[in-house]
């Protein structure tokens, strides 16, 4: 373990020194979340009858996405891409440890520590200020942080896939391409999954991107009772144990793909 | 002037053609950039279909500005490239060859890069728009596709213009300003939906600041004869309202001109 630990504090040490693009992302998403309570406010304004979340729950949700946005699987890690492009990779492949949990350290430390420079500030002023709500209860509270550390262990074996697809330069890249996009629809980052249409909810919470915010954020706010956390995390589990199995199984066969020339 | 234009054509061809050397690449990439943002479409039509409409506007409306928002970012976005990859100009000094050659810096910017790519874009902004229009309760005289392209010219101005501003103000800051990621990717954000929604203070940003609603809102609002909630503006005003666009262009170029004067060269 000791090799990847090392790893994983380098990689963080290297990723504290952006501290002006945490500023910017910050303000950036400030703007962001505020058009989107405009957005529901004025939704829920203009409509009445049931519906499956309040507004105050809708906003809340959105602080929580925009604090918690760069748990989303992005491949933001140009490093292993240029590797793997111009033959770095061949370096990777002398060092006495698993490429796998090489990688998958180097971006578990690549995601949680941008997510904390960004999430910290915005819970900070959020709460008081712009209506997120407190969490429903303490056991909410603490239900949302372990299904939320789940969340980013799902996320950082998903982006290790897609950064693993890379291999297949050009249908890989199209490839990781549409599993961002889906990231994008069905995490709840783009709308609060409970106001899909009522149809598309059994394969909303079949698929693995509701692990990485929906679920944590539904905790927190009480909608989801904390009892269910054991079953939630069970489909996390299921899906990092698939995305963990299948970087290796692409990794192994990609690096049959590596030729590597000079010496 | 009319040998600029020529010069920017040729440079046009030449990334184009560059751009389609890896056809297989680029198809895949422009579907994945249309299927990208036809998810922005599909959320508003969710919202329509959990909510029915937003402050008295129904979806083939909302589509309207929808459509007019993506169409005008992607043509700003494809063209301005060479204006948000800027500041690495800077940053490595490169801008001092730009400097020597007999061509206004501008142009030399804008020419620098070309983003075919965002063909996805602007196709599912068409396609969207196209829907809009057939659906929407308008008469299309020849006056309405007269307000429409003002709109979208007007618009793609606009977020040309903001590109330009942002690269500006790395002449004085040499990083590149990501915050103004804000006013770009958050206009886009902000047009899709008619300017009313929002709350005052947003409004009148988005009118007096950065005039993004004189170029959407008030025209779209012309368009489709209905009363402008924010200002109650005469629809003499609503239509001519994306001359601002185009103003604006200006500014920012003329910005531009000061800034170069300004730039110290960080190389040797």
């Amino acid at each position: 373990m000791k090799p990847y630990w090392a790893i994983f504090k380098t990689r963080c040490a290297v990723m504290l020194q952006y501290r002006t693009a945490a500023v910017a992302g910050f303000c950036t998403q400030l703007f962001w979340g505020l058009i989107l309570v405009m957005l529901y406010q004025a939704l829920y304004h203009s409509s009445s009858g049931p519906k499956p979340m309040t507004l105050p729950q809708v906003i809340s949700y959105i602080w929580l996405g925009q604090a918690m946005l760069l748990v989303l699987p992005w491949s933001n890690d140009r490093d292993v891409m240029q590797m793997i492009r111009d033959g770095g990779v061949g370096y990777e492949l002398i060092r006495p440890v698993r490429l796998y949990g090489m990688w998958y350290s180097r971006f578990l430390a690549t995601k949680v520590v941008p997510m904390t420079m960004r999430s910290i500030p915005i819970f900070l002023i959020a709460i008081p200020f712009l209506g997120l709500q407190p969490p429903a209860s303490s056991p909410a509270a603490i239900a949302f942080a372990i299904a939320m550390l789940f969340g980013i262990l799902l996320s950082t074996s998903i982006v290790v896939c897609m950064n693993i697809l890379f291999f297949w330069t050009v249908s890989g890249e199209g490839l990781s391409q549409l599993l961002m996009v889906f990231t994008f629809l069905f995490s709840g980052t783009y709308i609060p999954l409970p106001l899909l249409p009522d149809w598309s909810q059994p394969i909303v919470s079949f698929l693995p991107f509701r692990g990485l915010m929906d679920i944590p954020f539904r905790l927190y706010l009480g909608q989801l009772p904390v009892r269910e956390l054991p079953r939630l995390m069970q489909g996390q589990c299921l899906w990092i144990i698939f995305f963990v199995l299948a970087g290796h199984l692409l990794l192994r066969r990609g690096l049959k793909l590596v030729v590597i020339q000079g010496g | 002037m009319i040998n600029a234009i020529k010069l920017w054509g040729r440079y046009a061809r030449q990334a184009v053609r560059s751009q389609l050397q890896y056809r297989a690449s680029f198809i895949m990439r422009v579907f994945g950039q249309l299927v990208l943002h036809a998810l922005e479409a599909v959320v508003i039509l969710a919202l329509f279909d959990r909510f029915g409409s937003i402050r008295g506007w129904r979806l083939p409306e909302v589509l309207l500005f929808y459509g007019i928002a993506h169409i005008s970012f992607a043509v700003a976005e494809g063209t301005a490239r060479g204006f948000d990859l800027f500041p690495r100009l800077v940053k490595s000094g490169d801008f001092d060859i730009l400097l020597l050659r007999p061509r206004s810096t501008a142009l030399q910017v804008s020419v620098s890069d070309f983003q075919l790519l965002r063909i996805g874009r602007l196709a599912q902004g068409a396609a969207v728009l196209a829907w809009g229009m057939l659906t929407v309760n308008v008469a299309w005289y020849w006056t309405h596709l007269l307000i429409l392209l003002s709109a979208l010219t007007g618009a793609t101005c606009m977020f040309y213009a903001l590109f330009v501003f942002q690269a500006t103000a790395s002449f004085w800051t040499v990083e590149s300003l990501e915050v103004m990621n804000m006013f770009t990717y958050g206009g886009v954000q902000t047009t899709q939906y008619p300017l009313e929604i929002y709350q005052k203070w947003f409004q009148r940003f988005f009118i007096f600041v950065i005039p993004l609603g004189c170029v959407t809102y008030l025209p779209v609002v012309a368009l489709l004869g209905r009363e402008d909630a924010i200002f109650h503006s005469p629809v003499w005003l609503q239509t001519t309202a994306p001359v601002m666009g185009v103003l604006f262009l200006l500014a920012s170029l003329y910005l531009w001109e000061f800034g170069v004067r300004h730039y110290r060269s960080t190389g040797s």
